[in-house]
């Protein structure tokens, strides 16, 4: 009994949604009637890190404000602006995190030059082991 | 290859583990603060969230004195639980400004009723632009505007009672 029980309260639990009961906003799963725009606008998207499930894209993420990023992005591509210039006003407001292309900051440098130095090192061991086995 | 040398991997190793259980039990904080603290809030106009309360501008907010800009919901747990705190505040003079995230009339009336109101205005940011625009990713959120407009401090999450001193600090050098 006790189990049958148990069992009826795991089929009706209901995880709590923290979302709203609005519907996504009008440009958030709409593509723009400009072919040329939209494109922009998804290369933006995919660029652009969600702020609720942080290892996703806003163009990934199934989050109502991604949604509601989506929708600010394609309003203001369809309204001219560029896409460095909406990705420079969403690191205004967020920092750089937002934007999943590196920069060139002083912070971001280890990421240039730690691939550089990878190959640099392995280079010069493969050298030295073929230099080893010639010898030989 | 030297004796010391062929540890190095093993050590290398020893390194990545340690470090990935020492984020496994002290995780990070994943809040993601606004830039906007020291900037001039950004030009908006929000239509009423409910009839009855007017909506919110920027320009409400640079009217020489310090606002507390609070983003709530409805539908937002949390949110019910701070607005004790916010009664609390307004109770000490506070002038509290709401911003209603993805609601409806209906529903924000509700919660009102339910839980207190204790707004001058009630903006409603259905697409969650103002929200952007100030650099907030969640609600509950408060921000601390001083009498000309400027952001002074971003509280993410519900505010503690324990926190209303602090608050009132804040509120205190935005003057």
């Amino acid at each position: 009994m006790r189990r049958a029980i148990l069992l009826v309260a795991l089929l009706v639990a209901v995880p709590a949604f923290a979302d709203s009961n609005m519907p996504p906003a009008y440009w958030a799963d709409r593509q723009l009637p400009d072919a040329r725009q939209e494109v922009q606008a998804e290369a933006l998207m995919d660029q652009i890190r969600c702020l609720v499930c942080q290892g996703q894209s806003i163009a990934d993420s199934d989050a109502e404000l991604a949604g509601d990023m989506r929708d600010l992005v394609r309003r203001r591509i369809a309204a001219g602006e560029s896409p460095g210039s909406i990705r420079a006003w969403l690191i205004a407001r967020y920092g750089s995190w937002i934007s999943y292309r590196p920069t060139s900051e002083p912070s971001a440098l280890p990421l240039w030059l730690v691939p550089l130095a990878l190959l640099l090192a392995g280079g010069t061991l493969l050298l030295r082991r073929v230099a080893v086995r010639r010898r030989k | 290859m030297s004796k010391p040398l062929r540890f190095l991997p093993l050590a290398l190793l020893a390194l990545l583990v340690a470090g990935l259980v020492w984020r496994l039990a002290t995780p990070g904080n994943s809040n993601v603060s606004s830039k906007m603290d020291g900037q001039p809030v950004p030009v908006f106009n929000l239509a009423a969230a409910v009839p009855g309360i007017p909506g919110l501008a920027s320009s409400d907010l640079a009217g020489g004195q310090p606002h507390l800009v609070n983003f709530f919901a409805s539908w937002c747990v949390p949110c019910a639980t701070e607005a004790g705190v916010l009664a609390q505040l307004k109770g000490r003079g506070v002038a509290i400004d709401g911003i209603a995230i993805r609601d409806r009339p209906d529903d924000v009336a509700r919660f009102l009723a339910r839980y207190g109101d204790p707004y001058e205005r009630i903006g409603s940011d259905t697409r969650s632009q103002v929200q952007i625009a100030l650099g907030s990713s969640g609600v509950p959120e408060s921000f601390v505007v001083d009498g000309r407009g400027i952001i002074r401090y971003q509280h993410i999450g519900p505010i503690d009672a324990d926190e209303v001193p602090m608050i009132l600090a804040r509120l205190g050098q935005a003057k």
